[in-house]
């Protein structure tokens, strides 16, 4: 099984040289620390930078200078600013090449649920119905199972949607799944995990085919 | 014609009861401070605010919740806020929550002189509910309208006495999209110039969105998340 550091690791070895790369809050901003060796990634923050470099050192901190999860942090060489419109405009305009983001549930057919618990407070979507509407490659970083214990890989999800037929690939603390036409397609297991216990906690349609392999970092 | 103003009590004058009003600012960056506080001070009522957030507590948009001058919220993100919530449960205040790129774009077209835009943001989602649906080249997507505000409040770092405007890094934000689009732009600065003294070629708000510019004073630009790394 998979520590949250972890799965941000698993998924930080899909970054490829050159790429733009926009990372939700939780799991997903850990990505952010395990960059591999020779791969340079732009970080793309919605509130309006690409760019974005690591917390500032104490005492440095510039409240005019934040992420799109509020935190102080810092720019690096080359780095720019930009309006909201210009934001989104360039993640509509699929400028942006990975979108990484947690969710509640996501569907067999790519649909996402992440924003809103009906009952319970909705604090609202902020940027996550634009993201995962326009991006050509979604990376969702979640666990397998919510806290009951229930899978959040599922046939339809039951929460209301953030958007439609758009996850590529789920990155959970059990496996590496890809989303094809049929279903969530096992790639890689977690290590000491197996191919049962997956298909245990996935209540949404699973495909295997052939000797799954052990994820590998 | 004069655009300076002396201070946000002056500048917002003609300010009324159930205004809408658009405020820039992304969390606690780049929020119009003093605008908020005049707002507070000269208590209007049942007023709508665009703003991507709702502040917090006590601070920010947080201090008009507080006083139960806001009628209605249209924002994107409204969380760390508990009277918020309370409010927002016991059914005191209405709150539209929007995806945060239409908000931005529906700010933009409005400066443009634009009527709607088209986004997919939200397509088979409950934000599609009502609205048309249209397909361009294989993709759906929603119309939404350009938002019609009376008054925009924005945050610039510079500013001179012809309104034109630069802000300072992720202050940027919604400020120059809210700058264009109100009926009557308001502009708080830290640093009220004189014209000339701010290159053109630097500028980010034309002074013609801007219709009153004043010298903001006693900025706290509070910090929402201090994180810190080790030396």
């Amino acid at each position: 099984m998979l520590s949250k550091e972890q799965i941000a690791q698993r998924i930080a070895k899909e970054l490829k040289d050159g790429y733009y790369v926009n990372l939700g809050i939780g799991i997903p901003t850990l990505v952010a620390n395990y960059i591999p060796e020779g791969i340079n990634v732009t970080l793309q923050s919605e509130n309006g930078l690409l760019g974005m470099g690591p917390f500032p050192i104490a005492g440095e901190e510039d409240a005019d200078l934040i992420n799109a999860g509020k935190q102080t942090i810092t720019t690096l060489a080359g780095s720019v600013f930009f309006d909201s419109a210009m934001s989104f405009g360039m993640i509509r305009a699929g400028k942006v090449d990975l979108t990484v983001l947690g969710a509640m549930e996501v569907s067999e057919n790519g649909d996402i649920a992440s924003w809103k618990i009906p009952g319970k407070l909705v604090k609202g979507m902020g940027g996550a119905m634009d993201l995962v509407a326009s991006a050509q490659n979604i990376i969702v970083a979640m666990m397998h199972t919510n806290k009951k214990g229930e899978s959040k890989l599922l046939q339809k999800c039951s929460l209301p949607l953030t958007g439609v037929h758009c996850v590529k690939r789920i990155v959970t603390d059990l496996a590496f799944l890809e989303i094809n036409q049929n279903g969530f397609k096992l790639l890689e297991r977690a290590p000491g995990v197996t191919v049962e216990e997956i298909q245990d906690k996935t209540e949404g349609e699973l495909i295997i085919e052939g000797e799954v392999p052990e994820m590998c970092f | 014609m004069n655009k300076v103003y002396k201070n946000a009590n002056e500048a917002l004058f003609d300010i009324r009861d159930e205004s809408v009003i658009m405020l820039g600012g992304f969390g606690l960056c780049g929020i119009p401070e003093n605008c908020i506080a005049a707002l507070v001070q000269l208590n209007v009522q049942k007023i709508t605010c665009i703003s991507n957030n709702a502040g917090v507590d006590d601070f920010g948009i947080g201090l008009l919740l507080k006083k139960k001058q806001v009628k209605k919220m249209i924002a994107s993100y409204v969380g760390e806020n508990a009277e918020f919530e309370r409010q927002l449960l016991s059914g005191e205040m209405e709150v539209d929550l929007i995806p945060q790129g239409t908000l931005a774009t529906r700010c933009m077209a409005s400066g443009y002189g634009m009527p709607v835009i088209y986004t997919p943001a939200g397509v088979g989602t409950e934000v599609a509910e009502g609205k048309e649906v249209r397909n361009f080249n294989g993709k759906d997507y929603l119309m939404e309208y350009a938002f019609n505000a009376d008054f925009a409040l924005v945050k610039a770092w510079k500013g001179d006495h012809l309104g034109n405007l630069i802000y300072k890094e992720t202050a940027r934000n919604f400020n120059p999209l809210m700058a264009m689009a109100g009926k009557i732009t308001i502009a708080e600065v830290e640093e009220l110039v004189q014209p000339g003294e701010l290159n053109p070629d630097y500028i980010h708000t034309p002074g013609i969105y801007v219709h009153r510019i004043f010298q903001g004073t006693n900025y706290e630009k509070r910090i929402e998340q201090r994180t810190v790394r080790e030396k």
